[in-house]
């Protein structure tokens, strides 16, 4: 059987002054085919002004199971909110 | 649906459940999404790969009786329209085949499994499209039946389902409008025109009631998915609202349902209607539709046919990888 064409993750970038977000994947033989196929698949309705694409196997991403040592630390930290601290409204806005 | 029997292993009670099991439980019922990399039981991912597998080679296999009309539609705005149409429903196919694959499934073992009869696709696209009504009659009602299946399935549990779903159903709502659009034409032109409207209507009506699979008010193979949420209504909850949408339109049309036993029941407020014939439905399934040889064997082929074209990029892809590390 002859051999899979690698995966890529496609990532647009909506409109001018956006980030690229993650739409999906695809399949494709390089790069160059990965962002021809990406507009065929992922922009048939004038959805994006740029591609990025990256084959899925050089993504590095945190574990499910390290959610915990991972995130939990910011959620004492609630001082970083601006709501936590009260202003008279006095003071006018701030 | 376009997943129409998918089969699970029966349920499990909370009793009966794993620690584990119970939590993931608890997870789906609070509404978090599942995503690829997370622990998840092994039903649960065989029966996913099972219904996004099938749901994309519906997509796939179904480009086939609309693509029958590409060169013959009546104008060239018609063949624009219908080849954007079509190229959607590659693309429906493609975000489903990704979704399956994140649970560990390879697109070419999936490619495979279609070939060979291993897994299935919805019966719908084993009918063949005779004339131009027909394809008014597909858009109408086979992607109008399919957007009450996929609508609620933008709910489902899994993620990378969800969101194909959601990317789905933006781009259905031009499907059906389409097909009505042609089904208003041909119901206004000359009688020929009207007639032949009619005539697709007839036909594609019951196949049409199929694509929401049997009654499965008592499955056991349901009630799991449910409780999974890969599946959010029961067939017979589906085919009763798609009933209750169509016949208003069919009436705007001047076009009658094939049915004489349709009548208003003030009391459940929805249509009484006849069942499609089951037989007829499991016939289909088994391969004896009237297209089953004709569709898988174009699909089989045109992927044979392109071997060697896809064999011959990624050499392409590889040659000038080589190359370009030798040269740094
Ligand atoms: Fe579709
Ligand atoms: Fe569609």
């Amino acid at each position: 059987m002859s051999k899979e064409w690698p995966l890529w993750e496609v990532f647009i970038r909506g409109q001018h002054g956006l980030n690229h977000r993650h739409v999906g994947s695809l399949h494709a033989p390089d790069a160059e085919m990965a962002i021809k196929n990406a507009r065929d698949v992922y922009t048939r309705r004038n959805e994006g002004v740029s591609i990025w694409v990256v084959e899925s196997k050089n993504i590095a991403a945190s574990a499910p199971s390290e959610k915990g040592p991972l995130f939990e630390p910011s959620n004492s930290k609630v001082y970083r909110h601006p709501t936590f601290f009260d202003i008279p409204d006095d003071v006018g806005h701030m | 649906m376009y997943a129409q029997l998918v089969k699970s292993d029966g349920m499990k009670s909370r009793e009966e459940m794993s620690p584990q099991e119970r939590a993931f439980q608890d997870r789906i019922d609070r509404g978090e999404k599942i995503e690829p990399k997370e622990w998840m039981p092994e039903g649960y991912r065989k029966t996913l790969i099972r219904q996004i597998g099938q749901h994309a080679h519906s997509e796939i296999v179904g480009q086939l009786p609309e693509g029958n009309w590409i060169t013959r539609a009546p104008t060239l705005e018609r063949t624009a329209i219908l080849l954007a149409k079509v190229q959607d429903e590659a693309g429906h196919g493609l975000y489903l085949y990704c979704a399956a694959e994140t649970l560990g499934v390879s697109r070419d073992e999936l490619m495979e499994k279609l070939h060979s009869g291993q897994m299935k696709y919805s019966s719908i696209f084993n009918y063949p499209t005779l004339t131009w009504a027909d394809i008014g009659a597909v858009g109408w009602l086979v992607d109008g039946a399919a957007i009450m299946n996929q609508v609620p399935l933008q709910r489902t549990s899994f993620g990378p389902y969800s969101r194909a779903m959601i990317r789905i159903c933006k781009e259905e709502s031009f499907h059906q409008r389409q097909g009505y659009d042609i089904m208003m034409k041909m119901a206004q032109g000359t009688s020929e025109q009207k007639a032949m409207a009619q005539d697709a209507l007839n036909r594609f009506w019951y196949p049409s009631l199929m694509m929401f699979g049997p009654s499965d008010k008592e499955s056991v193979h349901s009630a799991q998915s449910m409780a999974w949420k890969i599946k959010i209504n029961t067939n017979d909850e589906l085919r009763q609202k798609f009933v209750d949408q169509t016949v208003p339109q069919a009436e705007y049309l001047g076009l009658s349902i094939p049915d004489d036993t349709l009548n208003w029941n003030e009391e459940k407020g929805g249509y009484d209607f006849a069942e499609p014939d089951w037989s007829e439905f499991f016939e289909v399934l088994k391969g004896n539709g009237p297209c089953n040889k004709e569709r898988l064997g174009a699909r089989v082929k045109a992927w044979e046919d392109g071997a060697w074209f896809r064999d011959g990029l990624m050499a392409h892809a590889e040659k000038r990888a080589a190359a370009r590390q030798a040269a740094e």
